[in-house]
């Protein structure tokens, strides 16, 4: 069968460090999916090489069979691949609205429209608030950016990826640093996203992982150190030893 | 030709002590202060005016100009410059070239508009033979004593507490700090010291080139070149780059006077296009 | 559930959306203001001396400003040598109308326009590929060393440049054959005040686009901006490409209106001066360049007028306090003002 996503034997090194070793997975079609493991796993550099931030040392990474290892950050994105920000990465100066008519257009390729003016596709628009409505920011779409509260502001970073319909959404630590107050909210919404959406769920706090995937990763020294359903890992006695400890670190 | 190598020598040595306190600074606060030049001038108009108005010595005028500069670097370091090193990179090259614009007024209007010279002290003066060339006194004087201050530096720097926390900070400024070191105080006496290093080179550079109001504007090409080519990570970047610019600028207003300035400024837009991170840098990571 | 709050109708957005564009009273007030200038000082009132020529010079440094607004306020490049483009298009069009010895086809100031546009636009366009990398330092040097290089160029090529003395004889021919440059500057300014709008309009049809808001975008993060499909790269390219294309119009309306070309038009202060009188007026307004430069001018005017370095003086002082307590220039602080007079700003 076909997978969405397929590594084979990715291998990153920065300098005489190795920070992916030899990796080789494969994420099928509408796939619920956490990638785990403890502070420093390399679970945010492996990320970086799906989506074009990084290169590879060795290895070839496959988006629907196609051979993509080379692709720009661009190519990759237009082609479907979407992530969240560990770090929330927005543009401060402008609002949610403008920020999702923005990440649409391109998606539409109607991003370099420069004589018509902004709003003149109303379809988009409607789109972007539907969009923003869904994630429960609806009433913040017209406030700055920079200005909004840290809850919103993440879900604005996943409204951002789902903006260019992607096939796979990278989500890397969707409810990182969110107060307690926010939290529920950013949770029922990654709940609800579409089913023809693979998801990737890079995640530190376990509750989270156990309670949305489905399959599971595990990431240690920057190998694969085992995979299976969400009830195996969290059975496997030797998950629980890496993990000793580490459950209440948190972040990172 | 000799005569023009060992020129070129002296000038780029005298450039890498103007340049230098602008090269860390630059790589410790990421900071743009393009009104390096104008505490340059400070150091020299300042032994214009000890020399040919009270006629004190030039060797008291050196070290003068150290302490004058150094003084006005660190006011206006924790006046001015403190609130900048937070604002966007446009904002700092604004307010140095604001006030770039205000010394070369102030001085203008104090000294007049133009070029001022010194008579060097008669044992500076004059030309020895050397290998068949003939080379002046003063810019062995120069070589010598730049050379004696980049040795010094290099000491410092690398043998050094002070020298090793600079060299923490400049390399991972947030790390440094989580280290527990100073880096605010440290930033602070760096920018005095080359401020000070950049009117001592002021002070040697009356007696080469000449003073006049517009000095910073017209070394701060000069000092953007050395920090693009030799990097902001070590000063031996900054030397060889100093070097090498000095070398090319003599020769090339020697031999082709036509495309001297063309080929400098060429010069380092390639080597800003190839390798951004300097010349004369370690691969970055 | 806190999931769906009730919000605005949707067409609602779109509206306000697509009103970004739409032309204020205020932009209005400003261009009747620059037309009524043509008749207050167009030697029309006895006793008001005829200013038309500053005032064209004035459009010209305006419009310099208003393409680094394009390239700096909005895309977010740090460029020290916007200069370099107007001074190329100063000397196409200088060339053109003095090689044209005043006839038709080469002298015609508007195919000079054009030319100047094309070449300092191709110019702008192979130049640009060195200001996609690197951070603001590399950017500046870079757009630095490319001013130098060609106002160095400008010096050296004595034979088609005329050196350090500039070009001399430049003669432009009546606009489309009708309207010749008078002395008193009619034409020159109704040409140059012409000339602006056409070009302010394009650009700001352009900023208020989903292109503009594109470039707003890569100069707030250009990581997301990739991350989200903007092709950064080629957007850069562009707006670079115009900018310099404008800033080579700029040029030559200075050329044809002055009759004359010269190494100051290319040299570093021309950049410096550009990109101070952007800073004052406010970046990122398309207005702040053209507000900038009649307060330079007039100020310079005034102040120059006692001594040179008094202005140099004032010039920095004004730099430095605008970057340590001002945001925006001019039209920022009349902005907050409006705010807070209207009571509409969020409060600080």
């Amino acid at each position: 069968m076909t997978y969405v996503l397929e590594t084979r034997s990715l291998c990153k090194s920065f300098g005489g460090i190795i920070a992916t070793d030899n990796v080789s997975f494969n994420l099928p079609a509408g796939a619920r999916h956490a990638l785990i493991g403890p502070n420093g796993a390399g679970k945010t550099t492996f990320v970086n090489q799906l989506t074009g931030v990084l290169d590879p040392t060795s290895g070839q990474i496959l988006f629907g069979g196609e051979d993509i290892t080379n692709w720009t950050v661009r190519r990759r994105a237009t082609a479907g691949i979407a992530r969240t920000f560990q770090i929330n990465q927005l543009f401060a100066d402008l609002t949610p609205l403008e920020s999702v008519v923005l990440a649409i257009s391109e998606r539409e390729d109607a991003g370099g429209q420069w004589f018509k003016p902004l709003g003149a596709r109303e379809d988009i628009v409607v789109e972007a608030c539907e969009l923003l409505d869904t994630l429960g920011i609806g009433d913040v779409r017209e406030a700055r950016v920079g200005a909004l509260p840290y809850g919103k502001q993440r879900l604005l970073e996943i409204a951002l990826a789902l903006a260019a319909k992607p096939k796979l959404l990278l989500l890397d630590e969707p409810a990182a640093g969110v107060p307690e107050s926010e939290r529920e909210q950013i949770l029922n919404v990654v709940a609800r996203l579409p089913e023809s959406v693979a998801l990737v769920l890079i995640e530190h706090d376990m509750h989270l992982v156990f309670r949305f995937a489905k399959t599971i990763s595990v990431l240690v020294n920057g190998a694969l150190f085992c995979e299976g359903t969400a009830d195996e890992i969290a059975r496997d006695p030797r998950v629980r030893q890496v993990y000793l400890g580490e459950e209440d670190v948190g972040h990172g | 030709m000799l005569t023009i190598l060992f020129d070129g020598v002296a000038y780029g040595m005298l450039l890498f002590v103007l340049a230098i306190g602008l090269c860390v600074t630059l790589g410790l606060m990421n900071f743009i202060n393009l009104a390096h030049g104008a505490f340059a001038m400070a150091g020299g108009y300042l032994t214009i005016v000890m020399m040919n108005r009270y006629g004190i010595s030039f060797y008291w005028g050196l070290p003068a100009a150290f302490v004058f500069s150094a003084i006005l670097g660190a006011v206006l370091e924790r006046t001015l410059y403190v609130h900048l090193y937070t604002k966007s990179h446009l904002d700092q090259v604004l307010f140095s070239i604001g006030l770039v614009f205000m010394a070369t007024a102030v001085v203008d209007y104090f000294m007049g508009a133009n070029q001022q010279t010194i008579n060097l002290p008669p044992a500076l003066e004059g030309r020895v033979n050397f290998l068949g060339a003939s080379i002046g006194v003063y810019r062995i004087f120069t070589i010598v004593l730049c050379g004696l201050l980049t040795i010094g530096l290099q000491f410092v720097l690398a043998k050094t507490r002070f020298g090793s926390r600079l060299r923490a900070a400049v390399d991972d400024g947030r790390v440094a700090r989580g280290m527990g070191i100073d880096v605010t105080k440290i930033f602070a006496l760096t920018f005095a010291v080359g401020s000070g290093l950049a009117g001592l080179g002021g002070a040697l550079s009356t007696g080469i080139i000449s003073m006049d109001p517009t000095f910073p504007l017209k070394y701060m090409i000069y000092f953007l070149i050395v920090i693009s080519v030799g990097g902001t990570t070590t000063i031996t970047g900054p030397f060889f780059a100093s070097l090498l610019l000095g070398v090319a600028d003599v020769a090339g207003k020697y031999y082709a006077p036509a495309v001297g300035g063309f080929i400098i400024y060429t010069i380092m837009v390639a080597v800003l296009i190839l390798r951004p991170q300097g010349l004369f840098t370690k691969a970055s990571r | 559930m806190s999931m769906t709050q009730p919000t605005k109708p949707v067409n609602d957005a779109g509206a306000r959306l697509l009103s970004g564009a739409r032309w204020r009273w205020y932009e209005v007030l400003f261009w009747v203001a620059a037309i009524a200038l043509f008749f207050v000082f167009g030697d029309f009132i006895p006793g008001i001396p005829t200013r038309l020529m500053l005032l064209s010079e004035i459009i010209s440094l305006g419009l310099l400003a208003l393409s680094i607004d394009l390239v700096l306020g909005y895309a977010g490049i740090v460029t020290l040598g916007q200069g370099a483009f107007f001074g190329l298009g100063a000397y196409v069009a200088g060339l053109m109308a003095k090689n044209g010895m005043g006839a038709f086809p080469l002298s015609d100031p508007l195919l000079g326009l054009l030319a100047a546009a094309a070449v300092s636009g191709a110019a702008g366009f192979v130049t640009s590929f060195l200001v996609l990398r690197g951070s603001d330092l590399t950017r500046l040097m870079v757009t630095l060393g490319v001013a130098l290089i060609l106002a160095e160029l400008a010096n050296q090529m004595r034979w088609l440049t005329g050196g350090a003395d500039g070009l001399q004889g430049v003669m432009s021919s009546p606009i489309l054959g009708i309207w010749d440059f008078d002395l008193w500057g009619h034409t020159a300014y109704v040409y140059s005040l012409v000339v602006l709008f056409v070009c302010f309009w394009l650009s700001r049809r352009i900023v208020h686009s989903t292109f503009g808001l594109s470039l707003k975008a890569i100069k707030g993060n250009a990581l997301r901006a990739r991350a989200i499909g903007v092709p950064v790269n080629a957007r850069l390219v562009a707006i670079y490409t115009l900018a310099a294309a404008i800033a080579g119009i700029a040029g030559a309306l200075l050329a044809q209106t002055t009759q004359s070309a010269s190494p100051d038009m290319i040299a570093f202060h021309r950049s410096a001066d550009a990109l101070l009188i952007l800073v004052f007026g406010g970046a990122g307004y398309l207005y702040g360049g053209l507000i900038g430069a009649v307060l330079f001018r007039v100020m310079q005017d005034v102040i120059g007028n006692i001594t040179l370095q008094y202005w140099q003086f004032w010039l920095g002082l004004v730099l430095v306090l605008l970057v340590l307590f001002v945001r925006g220039g001019v039209i920022g602080l009349m902005e907050g003002w409006w705010n807070r007079l209207t009571r509409k700003g969020d409060a600080p």
